[in-house]
């Protein structure tokens, strides 16, 4: 299916969930989803006949400044071999993003990745723990506005 | 020679003494000599060189120089062992296999001591080990020498059967346990040799003798207890300098031990291959010495070119495989010794 | 037989507290086996493995922040070596081809057809490192000797082209940094001629010894659907029986004009999708490697390898996911530009992240010995997973 026809099919489904839709002028075409409804988005990706996207390539985290984080999912079909991305954001203040862990297990380290670094809370995630960082580390590093703390368990950080 | 050290130093304990030392004569230097063997092995088979530099030609001196560095190391003990059983552990490993030595006839003319259940002697304490490992294993407090230590444990102890039974068949044909017996049933010429009698009955009993002595010594296939790559170095992680050059000691002693057993057992003993030539105290001890040489080989060849087996396999082959192979020997052995008598 | 723990022990990222025959073995982040800084926490029971917790960050080094300070989009390129050490010129490839896409450049055929060379060559040294590496976990000392003997040859021609044996810097957007010296094409020759006979030897030594095949098949079984479930890439997914390589499923740079198999694990030795099929997988991925190079270096065109190198990289606000197939799965960049002259954000799929997640799924109910196994036969580089 061409990407039009997949962004036609979801928002026929979810009407008032797809916030955006955008197939021409970009390299990677995205709808946008609100945060809180994204799984049931993906369920029906993940399920229906026609898109059966069994793959999620990639779950990113993204500043956008002013703000505003974002999620961005990108997906893929194994059978269909068709593409398409999937974009969700969340207010800076109170990131919560639906958690798309019971669609795809590849979720699981993806959505922690991005809490450690981005600080968005994923909803219904069974075990949201820092990944990559020290378990007791302040702060999240990708944020554009961050800045390092002076020190870490008595030790210099900037150098 | 006892009497003529009694004769001359006029104290008998001082002289059982000095007679106890003499299998170090032969255990250090060995040991010196197989650890550097075995990295010139080790580096052949691996299309590299091996020791190159130390002392000249081909490294000669690698293990001289490791057990200066390893001698002058600090001893450490970690504060949360069992400090006494810790430092006793090594000893006890060396002490089982050192024992074993007492028995073993270098020569027609040369035991340590003559017993007539030799054999006996020999398999029974060279089951101390087991203790030792154990010790050390418990004793460091570290679950990863724990794990090393049990599955050792298990290891020695089924291993022990198959070793007994196959080594019981050859007693059977021979009608004693003591070793020099042994050794004189089998000479006259190579055909005399244990490994060529009954066929093929002692000829499966030597294969199966020596896989068992593989998991006895715990060498590859059977170094669970010490695999490297899954519990760093197994029961003795935690032992550093001259603790762990004694662990080292008593396991290419243990290794010549079983060799030499196998050389005795089943390749002739002291026994020159071509019957009378070449045959005397002197060549009889460079014929054993010789035989003992190419099993330590085939030992360390067997190290550097399969890989190891799980702990539930190798209790698996030791107890589904090796022991029914032995049951048999030993049945065949038995009716044939019965029938031809 | 369970005794009643007065204070119930928790560990995190375990579902319950722990009950009294259980133990905590810590494979610490020094370990022989783990492939670098991985701590794995290990619940057993006695040697049976009730779950297994990775714990990774060890070797985080902070490859997406520095990529949005640096001033241009070509400066990110040495610091896309460092992740997967071992197969750096396959994620200078990935980045590379990213940002042309990005930017709309399309590079001569020179280089497309250096590119193939080196990626697969690489591919090979980064296989042989996986496979020599494996016969260490397992116990074989022996192979992995003789395949860093032929890695050196591969080091050998990539120092001889642009002068480092392992981080690179060479696969620029655009271009190449050097044009390949005279006496390249002779020495690619030559390596596949001596190499393909030491693949033969390898299986004799290792792939099919009984040994070896007892401690490798049925351990670790991933059916494919739970594999692209989670994710699974490279020889992980393929090793599970599915037939799926981005160089024929979703093609990018010239590999479209190869002829080359994509070998799947078929249970040969055990069930579908075991360690052993993985490593086999990988073994086989070597052979259609040689087969590629073969084809790719009789037919390298002329030209100017740094024609198409951009002065000035200054994309229009847009962003891109391209995904590439290195020796470990499907390395994808995410690549987010801002008008800027650097880029905005930069995120690596990195597919040893991906593939290690699985790690507690596969090691449930094995032995501890089998963690190894199964550790090893997933074939991780911490660079890559903890960036």
């Amino acid at each position: 299916m061409i990407p039009k026809e997949i962004c036609d099919a979801v928002k026929a489904k979810f009407a008032e969930t797809v916030l955006d839709v955008k197939t021409e002028g970009v390299l990677d075409p995205f709808i946008r989803v609100a945060p809180g409804q994204i799984r049931d988005v993906c369920l029906f990706l993940r399920d229906d006949d026609s898109l059966l996207f069994d793959s999620l390539m990639c779950l990113s985290g993204v500043d956008y400044q002013g703000g505003k984080l974002g999620v961005v999912l990108h997906l893929h079909s194994t059978k269909w071999n068709h593409k398409i991305a999937l974009k969700a954001d969340v207010q800076a203040d109170n990131p919560v993003c639906q958690s798309v862990e019971s669609v795809w297990k590849t979720a699981n380290w993806h959505e922690r990745e991005a809490y450690d670094l981005f600080g968005v809370r994923f909803d219904g995630h069974p075990d949201l723990r820092r990944i990559l960082l020290p378990d007791d580390w302040e702060g999240f590093p990708l944020r554009k506005d961050y800045t390092l703390p002076e020190y870490y368990h008595g030790m210099k950080v900037p150098y | 020679m006892k009497e003529l050290l009694i004769g001359l130093l006029q104290d008998e304990v001082l002289v059982y003494v000095l007679m106890a030392l003499v299998p170090l004569l032969w255990i250090l230097p060995f040991a010196l000599f197989a650890v550097w063997w075995e990295r010139k092995v080790a580096a052949h088979m691996q299309d590299r060189l091996g020791p190159m530099r130390t002392g000249g030609w081909h490294g000669w001196a690698q293990t001289i120089a490791d057990i200066l560095k390893l001698i002058q190391k600090e001893d450490i003990v970690p504060s949360a062992a069992d400090s006494r059983l810790f430092t006793l552990a090594p000893f006890v490993v060396f002490i089982g296999t050192y024992a074993a030595y007492a028995a073993l006839p270098f020569s027609a003319a040369y035991v340590g001591t003559e017993i007539n259940i030799g054999l006996f002697y020999v398999i029974a304490v060279s089951s101390l080990v087991v203790i030792g490992l154990l010790m050390a294993g418990w004793a460091s407090n570290n679950k990863w020498s724990l794990f090393g230590a049990m599955r050792s444990a298990a290891q020695v102890v089924s291993y022990e059967i198959p070793i007994a039974l196959t080594l019981l068949a050859v007693v059977m044909v021979v009608g004693s346990f003591d070793l020099q017996e042994i050794n004189r049933a089998q000479s006259g010429s190579i055909l005399n040799w244990f490994i060529f009698q009954k066929f093929p009955f002692l000829f499966a009993a030597a294969i199966v003798y020596f896989v068992a002595s593989l998991a006895e010594v715990n060498r590859t296939p059977f170094d669970i207890p010490e695999a490297e790559s899954e519990l760093v170095a197994g029961y003795h992680t935690e032992y550093a300098g001259m603790k762990f050059a004694l662990f080292f000691l008593a396991e290419y002693a243990n290794m010549f031990a079983v060799s030499m057993i196998a050389a005795t057992m089943f390749l002739g003993g002291w026994n020159s291959p071509f019957g009378d030539f070449l045959a005397g105290p002197l060549w009889g001890a460079f014929w054993i010495i010789l035989k003992g040489l190419l099993f330590v080989f085939v030992q360390m060849w067997l190290r550097w070119t399969l890989p190891r087996l799980r702990v539930d396999q190798l209790m698996y082959v030791g107890w589904k495989v090796l022991i029914p192979f032995s049951f048999a020997i030993l049945f065949g052995v038995g009716i044939w010794v019965m029938v031809g008598s | 037989m369970e005794a009643v723990l007065e204070k119930p022990v928790s560990i995190p990222g375990f579902t319950r507290p722990l009950k009294s025959h259980e133990m905590v073995l810590n494979m610490g982040p020094q370990h022989p086996s783990t492939h670098g800084v991985l701590r794995l926490e290990l619940i057993v029971d006695g040697e049976i493995v009730i779950d297994v917790i990775p714990h990774i960050g060890y070797l985080h080094r902070c490859f997406e922040k520095h990529a949005e300070h640096m001033t241009n989009y070509q400066q990110v390129i040495p610091y896309c070596d460092r992740m997967d050490y071992i197969a750096s010129m396959n994620n200078d490839l990935g980045y590379a081809v990213a940002c042309e896409k990005l930017l709309g450049i399309k590079v001569p055929e020179r280089v497309e057809y250096i590119r193939v060379i080196m990626a697969e060559l690489q591919r090979i040294a980064s296989h042989l490192l996986a496979i020599g590496t494996y016969g260490l976990d397992i116990g074989a000392f022996t192979p992995f000797l003789y395949c860093f003997r032929d890695r050196e040859r591969i080091l050998d021609i990539f120092e001889h082209t642009c002068g480092a044996r392992l981080l690179y810097n060479y696969i620029w957007i655009g271009g190449l940094s050097h044009d390949i010296p005279t006496g390249f094409e002779g020495k690619v020759r030559d390596f596949c001629k001596v190499f393909r006979p030491n693949i033969k030897e390898l299986n004799d030594l290792l792939t099919y010894n009984k040994i070896f095949v007892e401690r490798t098949a049925n351990v670790g079984v991933l059916p494919a659907d739970v594999a692209i479930n989670y994710g699974a890439s490279g020889p992980v997914l393929r090793g599970s029986g599915v037939k799926w390589d981005l160089r024929k499923n979703d093609p990018y740079s010239i590999y479209d004009r190869f002829e080359f198999e994509v070998p799947t694990g078929t249970g040969e030795m055990g069930t579908v999708g075991d360690c052993w099929d993985r490593y086999i997988v990988r073994v086989r991925e070597m052979e259609q490697s040689l087969s590629i190079i073969g084809q790719a270096v009789e037919k390298i065109p002329t030209g100017d390898v740094q024609s198409a190198i951009p002065k000035r990289i200054r994309p229009d606000s847009s962003e891109v996911y391209v995904r590439t197939e290195s020796p470990k799965g499907e390395l994808g960049f995410y690549i987010i530009a801002d008008g800027t002259t650097s880029p905005y954000r930069v995120k690596v799929r990195p597919p040893t992240f991906v593939n290690l997640s699985i790690l507690p799924a596969m090691s449930r109910g094995a032995m501890i010995a089998d963690v190894i196994a199964i550790l090893g036969s997933i074939d991780i580089v911490l660079g890559e997973v903890d960036r």
